[in-house]
């Protein structure tokens, strides 16, 4: 089978381009000699099947960041026949080099130049037979974006499919790119020969946005203004739908599900309704929710506006040890942790990578969302509810902040920070709606792999032996519960929320399925319950060691994989813990001092 | 000759040379950071925070302590 990889600088559409050429396709693998996780498909490519590699996004063949290491240790491990460089028209004039790195070092190469639409709204023209010519590999102009003259590529791809590259080791290939200075009077020959830059070179759009949006005193104010309104909208459209399939799903179950299982014995149809149906339609209710907050997060990432966010806030981060790519990150894990934690590898300073992966766990993600909107909308009045919810974000920032600063001094660094503002975009619909899509197939994925296993063990825990009342002291998840309770009664949790704790670990979804398997009701007979057996000093100190605490099995195995060190993967775990709790008991002991 | 931690939003000069360690100034090369290019200083983040510059098409916002590094001619 043929290989193709895609290299390329970031910022240029690399991903956009690899999405549109894979299609679903795409999975993520290991590849030799590197240890993280790559995405590649296989396509058909003229008459052969092509194996398509998405590589890092990196300046530099010979750069010094884990991301530029994985690009060096692939190439190095394994033979590629063609290697796609994408690159932004718009920037030709700088990027061109990552081409002639790949030619210095006789990679089989074609040059795609991306944004082809924003390069000439620029006003930049591009010869392409000249660069062709001079940089001796074919040059397609196109738009991933917007699919233009991308047949086109992949047809020219098929026609230098033939001439495999045997692997070369790292130091081959720095000795290869030692000639830098005849790189950079050869760029300027090409740029020169086939490029036209007008001279006034500015995206007057971009330039009177910023204005307002980077402005010294108005900027923050306005970010944070933006994103709480992105946040009151997703929840203004996210709830009616999550009514509609919270009502959908108690159809199913007294309509469908429950005279098909009549003739079953009683525990199976226990487990089967009030175990596996009521806890996976706990957590499916907020699907829609959290796809939508997916879809927002996916435009603002695409936008531009995070760099910006990382400009204004870099010197805040500073003081904490951290930088503004450390905030972006912090943001992107309001999402997900895992992702947010595998974005890190751009940091070059294994300090500075080790202090950010250690907060970023601390960021309130979505899995937790889920937890905090079903127990504010139990616990508290619809006024009060976003306010909870609102300081539980802020409560996120401080933990983040707070362990920063406590372990800044352990994890001192001097890394530059540099970062590039790309221009405003706006994704299209189908870029959209490809995320979107993701995203219900991630769950689809979470569900089945922890969630279920989850709500089925919590089953059996609150129902063994039989011949007691369910989730009571006698079952296996009673006498769990009174084993935990000299460490929870102090922070009020009680013996049934321990399970529910306890198996949070695992993933937060559980959290909510599994009030849905103890309780043994789902929907608005749920909340009733739990509305009258906490009050809500009990149940804010639960949010908020379900917040800071461990987040899920996954974020532990990255935390690990990332860092490489079983160390700082139980720094990071322990030291949640001890959070969690701190904070928990300072909250409920001086609530309840002061006569809540 | 001063540096581009000197200069003031809105004023621009040309690149005459860069001193640092061998990954940050490839890291600062592959973002256009090279002799004889014209930049352009936009606008500085408050409280001392870094500075926004145009090279060609390019926007780079880097710290004064980088800024530091690169030696502007008028």
């Amino acid at each position: 089978m043929k290989r193709i990889a895609l290299l390329g600088m970031p910022n240029t559409g690399k991903s956009t381009l690899f999405n549109r050429i894979s299609g679903a396709s795409a999975r993520v693998g290991n590849w030799p000699g590197i240890t993280v996780d790559l995405m590649s498909a296989k396509i058909l490519l003229g008459g052969h099947i092509a194996e398509l590699v998405d590589l890092p996004g990196l300046y530099d063949l010979h750069g010094f960041s884990d991301d530029e290491q994985v690009v060096r240790h692939f190439f190095a491990n394994n033979t590629v026949d063609l290697v796609m460089i994408v690159l932004n028209s718009a920037q030709i004039d700088r990027q061109i080099s990552l081409a002639l790195q790949a030619r210095a070092l006789g990679l089989p190469a074609i040059l795609l130049l991306n944004m082809r639409d924003e390069a000439r709204r620029a006003g930049i023209t591009i010869n392409v037979e000249a660069m062709s010519k001079q940089l001796q590999m074919p040059v397609v102009l196109i738009s991933a974006k917007y699919g233009e003259s991308c047949p086109q590529a992949l047809q020219v791809a098929a026609q230098n499919l033939d001439r495999q590259h045997a692997s070369m080791s790292p130091e081959q290939i720095a000795a290869l790119l030692q000639q830098d200075s005849s790189i950079e009077r050869e760029m300027e020959s090409i740029v020169k020969n086939a490029v036209q830059m007008p001279a006034q070179l500015t995206d007057q759009l971009t330039n009177k946005i910023d204005r307002v949006l980077l402005h010294p005193w108005f900027g923050l104010p306005l970010f944070f203004a933006a994103m709480y309104l992105l946040f009151q909208f997703i929840f203004a459209v996210g709830k009616p739908l999550q009514d509609g399939v919270a009502w959908l799903l108690a159809g199913l179950r007294t309509e469908a599900l429950g005279p098909l299982l009549t003739g079953a014995p009683a525990w199976l149809q226990g487990l089967l309704l009030d175990g596996v149906f009521n806890g996976i339609g706990t957590v499916t209710a907020f699907v829609p929710i959290i796809v939508l907050f997916f879809i927002i997060m996916s435009i603002v990432e695409d936008s531009g506006y995070l760099s910006r966010a990382a400009f204004m806030m870099d010197a805040l981060m500073a003081k904490m040890g951290l930088d503004g790519r450390g905030f972006v990150m912090m943001l992107m894990g309001f999402g997900c942790n895992v992702p947010a934690l595998m974005g890190t590898r751009v940091m070059r300073s294994r300090n500075l990578r080790l202090l950010t992966m250690l907060v970023i766990p601390l960021s309130l993600c979505s899995a937790r969302l889920q937890v905090f909107l079903f127990l504010t909308a139990t616990l508290f009045t619809a006024t009060q509810a976003p306010l909870v919810l609102f300081s539980l974000y802020l409560m996120s920032f401080l933990t983040i902040f707070l362990s920063a600063l406590i372990f800044k001094g352990r994890y001192a660094s001097n890394e530059p920070f540099i970062l590039e503002l790309p221009p405003y975009r706006f994704p299209t619909l189908q870029q959209i709606w490809l995320r979107g899509w993701h995203e219900v197939r991630h769950f689809l994925n979470r569900a089945t792999k922890f969630i279920i296993i989850g709500v089925v063990l919590v089953w059996i825990l609150t129902h063994v032996p039989g011949n007691v009342p369910p989730a009571s002291q006698a079952t296996l998840a009673g006498m769990i519960g009174s084993w935990l309770a000299p460490v929870l009664t102090p922070i009020g949790i009680d013996g049934q929320l321990a399970i529910a704790l306890l198996f949070g670990f695992v993933a937060k979804e559980i959290v909510i399925g599994a009030f849905a398997v103890i309780y043994g009701l789902q929907g608005d007979a749920l909340m009733h319950i739990i509305a009258q057996k906490l009050d809500w000093v009990q149940g804010m100190s639960f949010m908020l060691f379900t917040l800071i605490y461990t987040p899920c099995l996954s974020t532990i195995a990255v935390l690990k994989s990332e860092s490489k060190s079983m160390a700082f993967t139980l720094l990071s775990i322990v030291w949640s813990l001890v959070l969690a709790w701190v904070i928990s008991f300072i909250f409920y002991q001086s609530a309840r001092a002061l006569g809540f | 000759m001063t540096t581009l931690a000197n200069l003031h939003p809105g004023e621009s000069g040309v690149i005459h040379a860069v001193h640092a360690d061998e990954s940050l100034f490839q890291r600062l090369s592959a973002l256009g950071f090279r002799q004889g290019k014209k930049i352009e200083f936009i606008r500085r983040a408050n409280f001392n925070g870094p500075l926004h510059v145009r090279i060609g098409s390019t926007d780079i916002v880097l710290r004064e302590s980088e800024a530091r590094r690169i030696q502007i001619t008028h």
